[in-house]
């Protein structure tokens, strides 16, 4: 028996989110991967803008981030939440003035010496595919020094993948999808082209 | 439903939304602020043009692409919306290899059905679509979250800022989700969804689709699109669908009808079958094993 990879499929082409998502992605506490004032708990908040510097109001995001341990979190309960379980993942529509709020925790490193950071996903009307990207916690400069994605960057896109830590201990971070301070998105292929 | 479900999110008038405000420097390109001065023909122009530009360039040996253009100016709203740096190509790392974990306490089983969300039957064609999700390698994408929503069988859906002037079916809200069997096997009965018209030009119609979320085995999996039906005429004419240059790609959207599976005097049968990207994860012996069986 070989460990060779069975013929590759060409997957299936996305399409954008359109408008009508509202009534079916939401649901209860989709927001809160756990309880708003509850141990541990901080705001990730910010404001998804578009290429004219406009917030966009029919946006919906996704997070998704390792405990406060850093472990990788495989518990089911996402949907339905049991206000104990920290799932690790989260989604939120925005609001009219394209703002966001989630409640989570700061992620752990998930190996050590790693900078943490939340993984995002963005759709959009308007917005053809997903962009995946990534908000880092802007604490540990050594292992943001040392982060292999962000080293590859030039200082000015960096940036925009780098959250601020509020006075009250959360996270601020906006998305901008064109344009001045355009946020980076990450391309997972590993393919040349145009091809996500 | 939840009550937090957020109303207002969406504005049915892409146009005056994201091209009315005067333009900044920060958008790449410009349009006639009169949306009523576009016509089909207007749109259907520059649809033709960017598709026999795509297919001079596979002539030459460009790769084709297999999916939409983020930049496909026809579809207005994305003029302002799509990222013009290119996509940062990156490896995935811890998280991003591991997917969120959904189950059967996250679903009921009677989700999968929008037909009996209600005390009445709706009105129009029941459907099954059913199919599988497969990952790129082939192998079944097991027990993950699959969602869907459409519209109803008039073309309107059931949130509050749709105002096609179609009647609301009071027993249709045409939302769905199931969790995919050990085959990545899933299925959805429901009705199936009118055209509608929408505000990207003068006379546009989205041909009927059924909107569809995936999650697969890894983050970078995260997919949504949606699902046509074979043979709509709104095809050439819609510029979501032409969003993605490639026929073969498109062709990959619409569901097949099978006579096998439609049940007599009941309801019609689809097949769709999704195939989300590679995994990229290092496998184990014994993934690699199972899905030798599997793939297809
Ligand atoms: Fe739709």
């Amino acid at each position: 028996m070989t460990m060779n990879k069975p013929t590759q499929l060409t997957p299936t082409p996305a399409q954008t989110v359109g408008p009508f998502f509202g009534y079916a992605l939401p649901y209860a506490k989709d927001r809160e991967l756990l309880a708003p004032g509850s141990p541990g708990s901080i705001r990730l908040q910010g404001t998804v803008y578009d290429g004219a510097g406009h917030p966009i109001p029919d946006a919906i995001l996704e997070i998704w981030q390792a405990d406060a341990d850093g472990s990788v979190p495989q518990h089911t309960g996402s949907l339905v939440r049991d206000g104990y379980t920290f799932t690790g993942f989260g989604r939120t529509a925005v609001g009219n003035a394209g703002t966001f709020t989630f409640t989570t925790v700061n992620p752990g490193p998930t190996e050590a010496g790693a900078a943490p950071f939340i993984a995002v996903a963005v759709f959009a009307r308007g917005l053809m595919n997903r962009l995946f990207t990534r908000v880092y916690l802007p604490d540990d400069e050594a292992a943001l020094a040392r982060d292999r994605l962000l080293s590859s960057l030039d200082p000015d896109r960096r940036r925009t993948l780098i959250a601020r830590r509020d006075p009250d201990g959360g996270l601020s971070w906006d998305i901008r999808l064109q344009g001045d301070g355009e946020t980076v998105f990450l391309d997972f292929s590993g393919v040349e082209g145009p091809s996500t | 439903m939840p009550e937090e479900i957020n109303l207002e999110i969406f504005n049915a008038d892409p146009i005056t939304e994201d091209l009315a405000n005067e333009t900044t420097e920060a958008a790449p390109k410009t349009y006639a602020l009169d949306a009523a001065a576009e016509s089909q023909a207007d749109l259907s122009a520059e649809m033709k043009a960017i598709g026999e530009s795509y297919a001079r360039a596979l002539k030459d040996g460009a790769p084709a692409e297999i999916q939409p253009r983020l930049d496909y100016a026809p579809y207005r709203s994305s003029v302002l919306r799509h990222p013009t740096k290119s996509l940062h190509h990156a490896d995935p790392e811890t998280i991003e290899l591991y997917s969120p974990a959904f189950g059967h306490m996250d679903v009921h089983a009677l989700e999968s059905d929008l037909t009996i969300a209600h005390n009445g039957e709706p009105l129009g064609e029941r459907i099954v679509v059913s199919g599988r999700v497969l990952d790129g390698d082939g192998r079944p994408v097991a027990g993950q979250l699959v969602e869907i929503w459409q519209a109803n069988s008039a073309g309107r859906y059931i949130h509050k800022r749709d105002q096609h002037p179609a009647p609301i079916d009071p027993n249709f809200t045409g939302v769905g989700r199931c969790i995919t069997g050990p085959d990545g096997t899933y299925s959805f009965t429901t009705i199936k969804p009118g055209a509608y018209p929408w505000k990207n030009h003068l006379n546009a119609w989205r041909p009927a689709h059924i909107h569809f979320s995936l999650f697969g085995s890894e983050f970078t999996q995260r997919i949504i699109t949606q699902m046509y039906f074979p043979g709509d005429q709104l095809f050439p004419l819609d510029p979501i669908y032409q969003s993605i240059v490639d026929q073969d790609a498109r062709d990959r959207l619409v569901a097949t009808y099978n006579h096998e599976q439609t049940k007599p005097e009941w309801a019609m049968a689809y097949n769709w079958d999704i195939v989300l990207t590679g995994s990229k994860r290092t496998w184990t012996e014994n993934e690699a094993l199972g899905a030798d069986d599997d793939h297809e």
